[in-house]
């Protein structure tokens, strides 16, 4: 079943009356349990593509619907309700709060989504479980490495287990190490949990561990194609 | 998110900013602490006048010359020469004010005591002995002069303890003679040290004969003032009519407006007491309120500086779930703790100096100054801040939501 359904989305800029067109003509649908990549150099529209999938942004013209439904029909507060039940977002500079612990981080999503206190510590811990953290519960984010902060951010997407989860460029403040096992707990959430992914990069090799590519070019579709020779992140380390 | 999350969350963002959190809420502090330090003074400073106020008893009425003062002028009535000893004749008639238990006429003579070379200043009046009832002052050594020589206009005084210690230090002062405007009194009783009773420093006062005081000192047949004690508190309205009843016979007045005499109770004075503080204060506290205002402004400015720095934050809180409604609180609330707390550090603080300015003025003033700290000033400090905060974190926290989250996100 599709989750999201992009027919003719374009995004243009208006400033001082110069439109700058980002996006243009840009049709695709991701289905549930899918991973996919879009992929394309600086510049060519895909983080405000990104933008527009998460409801952080609208788009000018065409049709975006995410879960059947399109921005419009939502209020505000619907938009931040689906932001914070159905998605779930990792930035490449992770945006973790400062002076905070690691739990209180990732518990952060659960304090919009109403959940009730005795019950936040049990599901925060839990994500912060599954990305392998839970000797650095209490540890303010400051101390932690790259690699785990980025973990933590992906404890944070998941704690209220969105339907999709959204990544923009997560290696990108990364060595190629921690890079690599982020990529691992992203394959496995897609795999064994069966989230949707979006992971947005500018690195083929990187892209090539979701199961299709969409690439952009332009503000165009380039091509969408199905990754043929998938990387897979665990045997990277085996080798 | 529930308002108790919200609490949570302003909380941690203040605390992670401590120092400038304390130095922001400085203006607040020192506003709170100054309309503290001014409602406390102030209302102790009205304390102390309503207790010498009541310290003439409640069953005390006082007749003044003139037209009624609205201000605290009292020329017009130390210039004016309405009240004779036809009216105290008149008043003392049973018939006239039934409840008028007994009276006594004061005249005021200025100037200094001298004796033997020696001057000190005092508070002279002529009274009769009925004085010693009414300010319940009775001599600690000697006694009061009596109606005979009120009658017989005999130069005789009574003097405070202090003017005793002045002139005669420990030696015998009753028999002695003091000279107060080239005539000799002589002393036949000393007061007991009691500080201020109502009008008077009783420790500086020396009492003689009205009669004398105006035949030979004063060259006048005039009173300044008439005291008059009623049988009880009750009975004040009626003798207050009955007194001016009297006196517009005795003065041949027709209508009410055209008074040359007025009367005053306790319950009167009080009121004109506790009316004037309440300007002063008030007018002190608008003072202190604009420290409020600049203190509110600084917190504005600091909460931009700080929704501007937090952008990210804000921006990653509307990212994964926040409603413009929560951030608007987050910050809200803030600003309200910022000056809550700052409310309730100058409640403490202005406590702690009125304490101190209580002490000094007790000493300074030697007078029975107690400290007061009114919860109402407590109370209006809290709010204050709190409104404050209200008031100038608004617009902060509206720019904080308003901000678009991927803007905010994008912002490095």
């Amino acid at each position: 079943m599709a989750i999201i359904e992009a027919k003719d989305l374009e995004k243009t800029y208006y400033n001082d009356s110069v439109a700058t067109p980002v996006l243009r003509d840009v049709s695709f649908t991701i289905n549930e349990g899918e991973f996919v990549a879009i992929m394309g150099p600086s510049g060519s529209g895909k983080s405000t593509l990104l933008h527009i999938l998460g409801f952080l942004d609208r788009h000018t013209a065409g049709e975006y619907r995410f879960d059947g439904k399109t921005i419009d029909d939502y209020s505000k507060e619907e938009i931040a309700r689906v932001r914070n039940k159905k998605m779930g977002f990792v930035f490449q500079a992770f945006n973790l709060l400062p002076r905070t612990s690691v739990l209180e981080n990732v518990k952060l999503p659960l304090l919009y989504s109403g959940v009730k206190k005795s019950l936040r510590d049990e599901l925060a811990l839990k994500a912060i479980e599954s990305v392998g953290l839970s000797h650095r519960v209490h540890h303010e984010s400051s101390q932690l490495s790259g690699g785990e902060k980025q973990r933590v951010a992906i404890a944070r997407a998941l704690v209220n287990e969105p339907n999709v989860i959204f990544a923009d460029e997560p290696t990108g403040n990364l060595d190629s190490k921690s890079g690599q096992m982020i990529m691992e707990f992203i394959q496995k959430l897609n795999e064994e949990e069966g989230h949707t992914i979006i992971l947005i990069t500018h690195e083929t090799y990187t892209a090539e561990h979701a199961q299709r590519i969409i690439h952009i070019l332009d503000g165009k579709i380039d091509s969408n194609k199905k990754v043929d020779h998938r990387h897979n992140a665990r045997d990277h380390f085996k080798k | 998110m529930t308002l108790n999350d919200s609490f949570q969350t302003a909380l941690t963002g203040l605390q992670a900013n401590k120092s400038r959190s304390a130095l922001t809420i400085l203006g607040i502090v020192i506003g709170v602490a100054a309309i503290i330090m001014v409602m406390s003074v102030g209302q102790g400073a009205e304390n102390l006048i309503l207790g010498q106020i009541q310290g003439l008893g409640s069953r005390t009425i006082i007749i003044e010359p003139g037209r009624e003062q609205t201000g605290p002028s009292a020329f017009t009535s130390i210039l004016s020469d309405s009240l004779k000893e036809r009216d105290v004749e008149a008043l003392r008639k049973k018939s006239n004010v039934p409840d008028l238990v007994d009276l006594t006429p004061v005249v005021l003579v200025p100037g200094s005591v001298q004796y033997l070379g020696e001057t000190t200043g005092a508070t002279t009046i002529g009274a009769s002995d009925i004085v010693a009832d009414i300010l319940e002052i009775y001599p600690a050594e000697g006694f009061f002069f009596s109606q005979d020589d009120i009658n017989a206009q005999a130069s005789v005084a009574v003097i405070g303890s202090k003017i005793k210690d002045e002139l005669f230090g420990l030696s015998e002062a009753i028999g002695e003679k003091i000279r107060i405007k080239n005539r000799n009194f002589r002393i036949v009783g000393v007061l007991p040290a009691k500080g201020q009773v109502t009008l008077f420093n009783v420790d500086e006062i020396v009492v003689i004969p009205y009669t004398t005081a105006q035949k030979y000192l004063l060259g006048q047949d005039h009173y300044n003032t008439i005291i008059a004690r009623v049988s009880s508190e009750g009975a004040i309205p009626s003798a207050v009519r009955d007194i001016e009843l009297t006196l517009r016979a005795s003065h041949n007045i027709d209508d009410p407006d055209k008074d040359d005499f007025h009367v005053t109770t306790q319950a009167d004075a009080a009121e004109r007491v506790q009316m004037i503080t309440g300007i002063l204060s008030l007018l002190l506290v608008s003072v202190a309120a604009i420290s409020l205002v600049v203190g509110g402004i600084g917190i504005m400015n600091i909460m931009l500086v700080s929704v501007s720095e937090r952008t990210r934050e804000i921006g990653l809180r509307k990212a994964i779930g926040a409603t413009e409604k929560d951030i608007m609180t987050q910050f809200l609330l803030e600003a309200v703790m910022l000056t809550s707390l700052g409310g309730i550090v100058g409640i403490i603080l202005g406590a702690a100096f009125s304490y101190l300015a209580s002490l000094v003025l007790s000493r300074i003033v030697a007078l029975g100054w107690t400290f007061t700290f009114p919860i109402s000033a407590a109370a209006i400090g809290l709010g204050v801040a709190g409104i404050v905060g209200l008031v100038f974190g608004l617009y902060p926290a509206r720019e904080a939501s308003k901000k678009s989250p991927m803007e905010a996100l994008r912002y490095e």
